[in-house]
C-alpha cells in the first residue's frame, strides 16, 4: 500500500516515458537538455523524492513520447544513474539505462572563455573522454578539457 | 596532405611529419623554386606576429607566389564587427590557401570547417602553433640526426607555452624521454601529460634546472611571463631560477643544442649566443624551409 502511494506522488501516465533515478538537483538540467521546455506533451516532474537507492531523486514523466537512445544518451553526463521506462497502456514495456556517448554537440558549453564557441556563433562539439576515471569533455575547437564540475549545459 | 588544412600538429601522422621534414630539407638546399607561379596566398594576421608573418611571407615569395592580407585586426573588417566566418568566406574567393593567426582558441579549426580552401594555422590563441612545432622538429632532426630516442628538456613556462604543448605531443611519437623543468605554478597541464602517459613514455618533473643539463640532447627554453603570476612576489621568487647561463653548459653533452621559440628576454644569457650549442637563431631560419614545404605539399606541388 505504502509503495503504491509513493509511486503516485507524481501522476501515472498511460503511454509515454518515465525517466527515473535522476539526481535530485539535475531534474531541471535534464528537462533543458531534452528540450522538454519546447514540448507540447503532458509532462510531470518531481524532485527531492525519497529513493531507497539514492536517498533523494528526481523523476520526469512525459506523455505520448518515446526517445531514441541518441536523444537520451545526452543526459548521461548529468544523470548517469537515470533509468528510462517506457509505458504502454499503463504497463512497463521496456526499461533501459543511459550510456555516456562518445561525442556531444550543442548541449554543453566549453569552459574556456577564450574558445571560439564562446566568442562567435559557433555550436559546440566535444569528444567525451575519460582521464583517470573522470569524465571530461574535450573541445573539438580549442582542444581544452572541461571537467565534470565545470560542465554547463545549454 | 594535398588540400588538407593543418590546424593542430596531431592532424598529421608520424609519416606525414617526416615527409614534410624531408621536403623542407630539399628547400634548405634550394630555397628559390618558382612552384607557386603567381598563385595567391592570403596571410590573415588578426593579431600581430612579426616573426611568424615574415617567415610565411618569405616562404611564399621564395616559392614565386603572391601574398594578400593584413597584419593586424585593426586594419581588417573585424574592426567593423565582421564575424570570422564572413571574413574567411570572403577571402576564400581571392586566394588558393589561407595562412591565419588569430587570438581566439579554436578559431583556426572553425575557419577550416567553413573555408573552401585549405587553412594553415599560424597560431590560434593559446591553443596550437603547428608550424612552429614542425620547425622545432626539423631543428631537432637536423642537429641530432634523428628524432628517435632523445632526451628532451623543457624549461620555463610549461603551462601556457603552446609551442611546448605541441612539441611534447609530437615527440610522443618518437620514444622521447621528457624532462620537465618549471616552477610549480607553471607545470605542464594534465591534458598534455596524458599524451606522454598514453604513449607509455618516461617523464620527470623538476623545479631545479641544473641537474638535468648533463642528460639533455635538447634543451628547449621558454620565457616566463610576469603576468602569469597572480602574486608578483611569487614571480620574484622564481624569475631567476630558470635562466640559462653559459657557465651551466660546461657539463652538457657534446651533441646538446639549445632551442627557443623566440622572442627571448633574459631566460638565455647573451653569453650563451656564441656557444656552438646555441641554436635558436638557426632554428628561426628553418621556419622558412618548413613553411615552404607545407605550402608546396598542401597545394599539391611537391
Amino acid at each position: 500500500m505504502n509503495t503504491k502511494r509513493k509511486e503516485l506522488i507524481v501522476s501515472a501516465i498511460s503511454n509515454g516515458t518515465v525517466i527515473d533515478h535522476i539526481p535530485a538537483d539535475k531534474v531541471f538540467q535534464v528537462i533543458r537538455i531534452l528540450d522538454l521546455e519546447e514540448s507540447e506533451k503532458e509532462i510531470y516532474f518531481g524532485t527531492n523524492l525519497v529513493s531507497k537507492k539514492y536517498g533523494r531523486k528526481g523523476i520526469i514523466k512525459i506523455s505520448e513520447k518515446y526517445f531514441k537512445p541518441s536523444e537520451t544518451d545526452k543526459i548521461a553526463l548529468v544523470a548517469p544513474t537515470a533509468t528510462l521506462i517506457e509505458i504502454r497502456d499503463y504497463e512497463v514495456t521496456r526499461k533501459t539505462t543511459v550510456n555516456i556517448p562518445d561525442s556531444i554537440e550543442r548541449i554543453a558549453k566549453c569552459f574556456n572563455p577564450n574558445c571560439i564557441t564562446n566568442k562567435e556563433q559557433v555550436p559546440t562539439k566535444f569528444k567525451v573522454i575519460k582521464i583517470d576515471g573522470e569524465i571530461k569533455l574535450a573541445c573539438h575547437y580549442c582542444e581544452k578539457n572541461t571537467s565534470q564540475n565545470n560542465m554547463v549545459f545549454n | 596532405m594535398k588540400n588538407r588544412s593543418l590546424i593542430s600538429i596531431s592532424d598529421y601522422s608520424k609519416e606525414e611529419i617526416m615527409q614534410i621534414l624531408e621536403i623542407a630539407a630539399e628547400f634548405e638546399k634550394k630555397p628559390h623554386q618558382n612552384l607557386l607561379n603567381g598563385r595567391v596566398i592570403a596571410s590573415l594576421f588578426f593579431e600581430p606576429s612579426t616573426r611568424t608573418r615574415l617567415s610565411f611571407e618569405s616562404a611564399i615569395q621564395k616559392l614565386g607566389g603572391n601574398v594578400i592580407g593584413f597584419s593586424s585586426a585593426a586594419t581588417s573588417s573585424v574592426q567593423k564587427g565582421e564575424s570570422l566566418k564572413d571574413t574567411i568566406l570572403t577571402v576564400c574567393n581571392y586566394s588558393d590557401l589561407i595562412v591565419m593567426r588569430h587570438p581566439v582558441d579554436g578559431s583556426a579549426r572553425f575557419a577550416s570547417e567553413v573555408a573552401s580552401v585549405p587553412i594553415i594555422n599560424a597560431g590560434d590563441g593559446a591553443n596550437q602553433h603547428p608550424t612552429q612545432c614542425l620547425l622545432d622538429l626539423f631543428s631537432i632532426k637536423k642537429t641530432q640526426g634523428t628524432l628517435e630516442n632523445l632526451e628532451v628538456t623543457f624549461v620555463g613556462d610549461l603551462k601556457y607555452g603552446r609551442t611546448v604543448h605541441s612539441l611534447v605531443i609530437a615527440l610522443c611519437q618518437f620514444n622521447t624521454k621528457f624532462h620537465l623543468v618549471s616552477p610549480v605554478e607553471l607545470k605542464l597541464p594534465s591534458a598534455v601529460k596524458r599524451h606522454i602517459k598514453e604513449a607509455n613514455l618516461q617523464y620527470e618533473q623538476y623545479t631545479d634546472f641544473s641537474e638535468v643539463i648533463p642528460k639533455s640532447d635538447i634543451i628547449y627554453m621558454t620565457r616566463i611571463q610576469r603576468e602569469r603570476f597572480p602574486d608578483p612576489l611569487e614571480y620574484e621568487k622564481v624569475k631567476n631560477a630558470y635562466i640559462l647561463d653559459n657557465s651551466m653548459l660546461n657539463n652538457a653533452k657534446e651533441n646538446c643544442r639549445i632551442l627557443h621559440p623566440l622572442p627571448r628576454v633574459n631566460e638565455i644569457s647573451i653569453n650563451v649566443d656564441d656557444n656552438p650549442k646555441a641554436y635558436y637563431f638557426e632554428q628561426a631560419l628553418n621556419g622558412v624551409f618548413v613553411r615552404q614545404a607545407l605550402i608546396a605539399s598542401i597545394l599539391g606541388l611537391k
